[in-house]
């Protein structure tokens, strides 16, 4: 199975993406200024500071070329996975529920955070159970999860919920301590820490491994 | 014509910059001032007001997190 990691101008943490996705499949880069996934079957929007974050985080890097053909990837069904920036692109994009906001904090936060699996049978967890923990670092400025109160229990309802802060590491007030949300079939997931930062013991944790690992798995030949 | 757009956080949406903002005041001396919300302005030039709804709708504003205002000169 293949990866492809978009990189937009501003882009920063693609190449990181690419070497966690090598451990578990095939990786190459996309650029974000054309209209063809060349075949892959997930999608990567790593983190960084697309198009500066001018106006707002991801306003301008939904309007893309590739994010047409990443809307209709996520249509027929194939997995988008984005990081951090990719989050807020594919919130901003229309393809994840609610938005990110500053920081409760006014600060940029970069630490190891614990999140704890809330939905484990999704292609991004399927090599986790149901409350395990993962290691996993954050590093942000617009992180703070927000949606409607009402939508919050649709998403709670539909395991759409992926991740959560542990409590004590919500590092952004999140509502909810979210980390890492999916659309409603579960083919489409955004978190805010980094587990392309985490696939090797040597740099603290291997953990953000097992969500690669996961999606390796949803794609590999029955 | 010259269009301004004025953006702001949602009400009931947790603004830290504008409660940054109302602890300095009084430091300052300004006592007083509450509510203080934080937001920013687009000024444009366009041909068509007609579109500029539209405009906020789609990128300058993001409706779920953020009211705007539309003034045409």
């Amino acid at each position: 199975m293949r990866f492809g990691v978009v990189r937009f101008p501003g882009s920063c943490d693609e190449t990181d993406a690419v070497l966690a996705c090598e451990r578990f499949g095939e990786a190459e880069l996309l650029w974000h200024g054309d209209c063809d996934l060349r075949g892959v079957d997930v999608v990567v929007i790593p983190g960084g500071f697309s198009y500066g974050d001018y106006l707002r985080v991801g306003a301008i890097a939904r309007f893309s070329p590739v994010m047409e053909a990443v809307a209709e990837h996520a249509r027929a069904g194939g997995i988008v996975f984005g990081i951090c920036n990719g989050f807020q692109v594919l919130c901003e994009a229309g393809l994840l529920p609610g938005a990110l906001l500053p920081n409760a904090g006014l600060r940029f936060v970069c630490r190891q955070v614990e999140v704890e699996v809330a939905n484990a049978d999704t292609p991004f967890t399927r090599a986790c159970e149901r409350g395990d923990v993962l290691s996993i670092p954050v590093k942000h400025f617009t992180g703070r999860y927000y949606a409607p109160e009402e939508e919050l229990r649709g998403l709670d309802a539909h395991g759409q919920i992926i991740l959560r802060y542990r409590e004590g590491h919500n590092p952004n007030r999140s509502m909810g301590d979210i980390a890492g949300v999916s659309n409603r079939e579960h083919n489409v997931m955004g978190l805010m820490p980094h587990p392309e930062h985490a696939v090797d013991p040597l740099t603290g944790s291997a953990d953000g491994g097992r969500l690669f690992e996961s999606m390796a798995m949803a794609l590999a030949p029955a | 014509m010259k269009a301004r757009v004025l953006i702001r956080p949602k009400a009931g949406i947790l603004d830290p910059q504008g409660q940054a903002v109302e602890r300095a005041l009084p430091a300052l001396g300004f006592e007083g001032a509450s509510e203080v919300r934080v937001g920013r302005m687009v000024e444009l030039e366009v041909e068509d007001a007609s579109r500029l709804d539209e405009m906020c709708e789609r990128l300058l504003a993001n409706p779920l997190i953020e009211d705007y205002e539309v003034t045409v000169e």
